[in-house]
């Protein structure tokens, strides 16, 4: 027998699913030598350059375009007006409740603009610098109107309106309370019982999402067929939308995501320049291009976050949670754009964190300003709310004078009672918060940093440390469809694979899930390899061409492989199946007495007799000898529509040395343990998980979208746009444990977004962990060292920034910082 | 981010560039290494009839010795600025700030003349050349003069090179006696210009401070000595609390601005903290 058992270890093939292999992708990727958008020249191609709006807000009195149509090598410049009548809206196809207020979103700006940078003409021209050139030619007359910038200014009494032709600045008012859902008790009853409410408002700043590579769009226009190259994340959803709102019927029309570089949840969007792009190459019947430049993608393309939220925690004195009450104004900006609504939406199933609230109730008004639109940014509504309950739950801690993990520690879902169902109705389905926390507490190294947090205190070091703390889930693998029907979002959530099995033996995957930078070639080959028991790099993974991959529902909310991925198991399931009665004719043995392993068919109990997939293939291609009556295919498809979502959670601990001289913060240790369920592959993991925390710790530390008091961007550069390189960023001590997913087949939960969920909090935490004995209770996001210092030093949360003082050109002055200084924002401007 | 039409010369000598300058009409700009110029050309911030550029004129390159001073050639990049040997015996400061502008790849292109001429007072090596007392080498068609550093700095942006004129070398004297020097740099995240930074050279006697020299970046709107420091400092003590004394005099006639970083009263306490922390170092406390 022991013989027989090493043989079988022998011939067993290595795993491919757990292994940390290199990402086959990268090297194209990472050289660039490869299917950028921008990258693409067609014949005849002309180039489109956008007149933007350099005010937040106008009625549009007279634009004279004569001047750029006599331009050299201009060949058309296009306004609102000239395309009125047929670019439609840009979609929104999350309505979040029945009365919800759309204003309609023109891609071209007909009348009026609602936000600095919004389209108001279109130069075509025959080279990129010829219709750049020409865009300072067109001359745009604007009567300004007041500017709405401020959430809680906009929906006060007689507030400046967005629209004037809209009632309110008020978009929509969604609400969740347990005690009507019938998922908890009713929350004021909660509250009015309480020992204990703490409330506090806290402010989530406005996001630019800032992928590496810029939006890019061909369009190629061949009879009445058009095709569309854009650097997208949802080409499938793109295509359907573009039917939609430019009436070209979505059978003429094909969309391709080539390489894409990054989105974030930036592109996510169907947007005004991939519409205009088809108007124009379907006016002119010639191929066009529009690639945006850095400063028009960090002014235009949506941006994310933008809530303030008002937190009321109801508990008793031994530190048992009661009640959760959440009002938040979240920023839409001047329109809604694809899912925008939706993304504090999500979130309202999420502020309840982990914890076993007994009554909880969200709020949400959804909320008009002459801002960019906002919409999906990593993590999309739940970094917003875990930000919060995980904030709180630390004021909470400091009102009962307990130590903040052991109040977590308290309320906390316990491993034995999962799968658990929240209060807010979500059905968690697996984990385990002591163990990943016991397992983080080591990793940082927790008493030797408490003990000497004690002593800087003591010495009173002008460096004082903190320790901060977030136990966090999400919910990932969107989704299930019937979920997203009750929550009328406009589509599924379903995903589409399908598995071709090609003559000499290689495998091509299809794919419905388009990746921008995430890794599913390898992931997918990995998966697929497992199955059918064909080598890695004999499979190819196809995606992100509307005719190549014709279903599916693209990249975002850490869906791909929850959902994508499971799809394409599936898929590779049915070929098995379908090659197993092939094999059993090949072999003249019964399908039941057949054994598939390693890639091969063999026969129980009778040696030699086997035949490997590869050779089914072949055989499945010649069709000399099939069984009768099987069509002669062992290609196959599915489509995976996931039950439940998956909740990965984790504990995630940050050391912080806060210069109180200064104000300067300065991460010292970072730890996190995540729970992702089954781990494909360690690699990707772990450079999710550190894209993510780098992204988590720059809301939590450098980035804001600041707007002046005249509605301009003035962190219109990278200069002024604080993104974090690794030179900012300390070494990130991580690690995982397992808890499987019950609801796909390969155990995953999902990993994309974690890490920039989990850390915005913990770092908040810790410098105010670091500062409260100094009478700190509160300082906004980003905590500027001007910020800590003045929260230190002068109370408050650190106040206002100065908004119209740039560092950027050199001090140059631009339309976004030219005599922009008004008296509330005089504090600068003056460089 | 495509610039407007312009016209391009690229001498391969002083005397040529000065030409072309000359020749180059009413708006020449000169195209050192390019990190300021050529971003706001792209944004179209600058539209220049004529770029002159100087990145063919090798004599403008390279660090001599030349006896009480050592020369920096306009053009030397920050890269070959900062690994010069000259450089590190005789003016460390210069690396040590050098060290900290921008990135890797701005420090392979930008140049030390550049930076200086370009005189953004957010820029570190203007106040280090004001703490180091430099002289500036400015050459026209009708001659050479030199400037000192003092003088070198006249406004935003603005220096004593006139129209027609290019700063061609920069020399910093060899300081006798016993030097320590320090740069303290602020700022947000590694390449970002600094809020604040003080450049301080300090020379000690006999447990005292017998000189101190403290210019300030980002204080005004050029790069400024913090006089009232400096004096406070000449002639005391060389311990923590007279530092710390005299260092509270620091923003003493500056004017800094206000932008999202920090405002006129944040930079002036930063101002504070870092000369004492400056001249703490350079002091060997």
């Amino acid at each position: 027998m022991t013989a027989v058992e090493d043989r079988a270890t022998a011939e067993a093939p290595e795993r491919e699913v757990g292994k940390a292999r290199r990402r086959k992708e990268d090297a194209r990727l990472i050289t660039g030598r490869t299917t950028w958008t921008d990258n693409t020249v067609l014949p005849g191609m002309l180039h489109l350059a956008v007149v933007r709006s350099p005010v937040a807000h106008a009625k549009i009195s007279s634009i004279d375009v004569s001047a750029a149509q006599e331009a050299p090598g201009v060949i058309a410049v296009l306004t609102g007006r000239d395309v009125a009548d047929e670019q439609g809206s840009i979609p929104c196809a999350w309505p979040v409740t029945p009365d919800m207020v759309n204003p309609g979103h023109p891609s071209i700006a007909v009348d009026e603009v609602n936000h600095v940078g919004e389209a108001v003409a279109v130069i075509v021209a025959r080279s990129k610098a010829a219709a750049q050139d020409a865009v300072e030619l067109v001359d745009v007359d604007y009567d300004l109107l007041p500017a709405v910038l401020d959430m809680e200014e906009a929906v006060a009494e007689g507030a400046q309106l967005t629209h004037d032709h809209l009632e309110s600045n008020r978009s929509f008012h969604f609400v969740f309370e347990s005690g009507d859902a019938g998922t908890g008790q009713h929350t004021d009853e909660a509250f009015r019982d309480a020992e204990v409410v703490v409330s506090r408002r806290f402010v989530q700043q406005r996001l630019i999402p800032a992928f590496m590579e810029p939006r890019s769009v061909v369009v190629q226009p061949q009879g009445d067929n058009y095709t569309m190259w854009s650097s997208t994340q949802v080409p499938h959803i793109l295509r359907i939308m573009l039917a939609m709102v430019t009436g070209v019927p979505e059978h003429k029309l094909r969309v391709v995501a080539p390489d894409v570089g990054g989105g974030f949840g930036g592109k996510l969007q169907v947007t005004p320049e991939e519409v205009i792009s088809l108007l124009v190459a379907r006016r002119l019947g010639k191929p066009v291009k529009w690639t945006e430049t850095r400063s028009e993608s960090l002014m235009t393309a949506h941006h994310g976050r933008d809530q303030i939220q008002y937190i009321d925690i109801a508990a008793d004195r031994e530190g048992n949670v009661k009640g959760l009450r959440c009002r938040i104004l979240a920023d839409m900006g001047a329109y809604l754009r694809l899912v925008s609504p939706g993304v504090p939406v999500l979130g309202a199933f999420m502020f309840n964190g982990i914890y076993k609230f007994p009554a909880y109730r969200f709020e949400c008004d959804g909320i008009f300003t002459n801002k960019t639109p906002t919409d999906a940014y990593r993590g999309a509504g739940r970094p917003e709310a875990t930000f919060a309950i995980e904030r709180i739950m630390d004021e909470l801690a400091v009102e009962l004078g307990m130590d903040p993990l052991e109040l977590r520690r308290r309320n906390w879902i316990r491993a034995e009672e999962f799968p658990f169902t929240s209060v807010a109705g979500m059905t968690y389905d697996s984990g385990d918060y002591e163990t990943a926390t016991q397992k983080a507490l080591e990793l940082l190294g927790y008493d030797e940093l408490r003990a000497e947090q004690r002593r800087r205190r003591e010495s009173n070091d002008p460096v004082q440390l903190g320790i901060g703390v977030s136990t966090f889930t999400e919910m990932c693998g969107l989704a299930p469809s019937r979920v997203l029907g009750s929550l009328s979002y406009g589509a599924g959530g379903w995903e589409h694979a399908s598995i071709r099995m090609l003559p000499t033996g290689k495998v091509e995957v299809v794919s419905g899930a388009t990746p921008h930078g995430q890794g599913h070639e390898t992931a997918w080959s990995q998966l697929v390899a497992d199955r059918l028991g064909v080598p890695f790099e004999d499979i190819e993974v196809l995606h992100g061409d509307t005719s190549i991959s014709p279903r599916g529902l693209d990249t975002y909310g850490s869906r791909s492989l929850v959902v994508g991925g499971a799809a394409v198991v599936n898929a590779a399931e049915k070929v098995v199946a379908k090659a197993r009665r092939v094999a059993a004719h090949l072999l003249e043995a019964s399908e039941d007495d057949l054994d598939f392993s390693g890639g091969k068919f063999s026969v129980r109990g009778t040696p030699g007799a086997e035949v490997s997939i590869q050779e089914i293939a072949l055989a499945t291609f010649a069709a000399h000898n099939f069984p009768e009556g099987v069509e002669p295919s062992i290609d196959a498809d599915a489509t995976f529509d996931p039950e439940n979502f998956s909740f990965p959670h984790g504990t995630h601990l940050c050391a912080m040395e806060v210069d109180t001289e200064t104000g300067m913060v300065k991460i010292r240790k970072y730890a996190c343990v995540d729970d992702v369920g089954t781990i494909v592959n360690p690699l990707i993991v772990e450079g999710q998980i550190h894209g993510g925390l780098a992204q988590g710790i720059a809301q939590a530390l450098f980035e804001e979208a600041v707007y002046d008091a005249d509605g301009n961007l003035t962190t219109g550069t990278f200069v002024d746009y604080l993104v974090p390189s690794a030179a900012d960023l300390p070494h990130f001590d991580t690690g995982n444990t397992v808890h499987e997913a019950p609801g796909n087949p390969i155990g995953a939960k999902g990993v994309g977004e974690a890490g920039t969920i989990a850390s915005t909090p913990a770092v908040v935490n810790a410098a105010l962990d670091a500062v409260r004995h100094l009478g700190v209770r509160d300082i906004r996001m980003p905590l500027t060292p001007e910020r800590v210092w003045r929260a230190i030093h002068g109370g408050g949360d650190g106040g206002d920034r100065a908004t119209a003082g740039t560092n950027a050109y050199g001090g140059a002055q631009t339309e976004t910082t030219a005599g922009v200084s008004t008296p509330q924002s005089a504090l600068g401007g003056d460089r | 981010m495509i610039p407007a039409a312009f016209e391009y010369a690229r001498p391969t000598s002083i005397d040529e560039a000065l030409q072309a300058i000359a020749d180059g009409g009413d708006d020449v700009k000169v195209l050192a290494g390019g990190q300021s110029l050529i971003p706001v050309m792209r944004l179209r911030l600058a539209a220049p009839e004529t770029v002159v550029d100087l990145g063919r004129v090798a004599e403008l390159r390279g660090v001599r010795d030349d006896g009480d001073a050592i020369v920096i050639g306009a053009m030397t990049t920050h890269h070959d600025v900062m690994t010069d040997p000259l450089v590190q015996q005789h003016a460390p400061l210069i690396a040590e700030a050098t060290e900290t502008v921008a990135d890797r790849q701005v420090r392979a292109r930008g140049t030390f003349g550049g930076a200086l001429v370009h005189a953004d007072p957010a820029g570190d090596l203007p106040a280090v050349a004001l703490a180091l007392d430099a002289e500036f080498v400015i050459a026209g068609l009708q001659g050479r003069r030199t400037v000192p550093a003092a003088d070198f700095f006249v406004d935003y942006l603005t220096t004593a090179v006139e129209e027609g004129e290019l700063l061609v070398e920069v020399r910093v004297p060899k300081l006798a006696g016993e030097w320590g020097m320090r740069y303290e740099k602020f700022n947000r995240v590694a390449q970002a210009w600094s809020i604040v930074a003080v450049a301080a050279v300090v020379r000690r006697e006999d447990g005292h401070i017998a000189e101190a020299r403290i210019g300030l970046t980002n204080m005004g709107t050029t790069p400024l000595r913090a006089t009232a420091a400096e004096a406070a400092l000449a002639g005391a003590e060389a311990t923590p609390e007279a530092i710390a004394a005299a260092a509270r005099s620091a923003a003493e006639g500056t004017s800094p601005s206000s932008d999202l970083n920090a405002q006129a009263d944040y930079r002036e306490h930063l101002a504070q903290v870092l000369t004492r922390r400056a001249v703490t170092a350079a002091a060997g406390l």
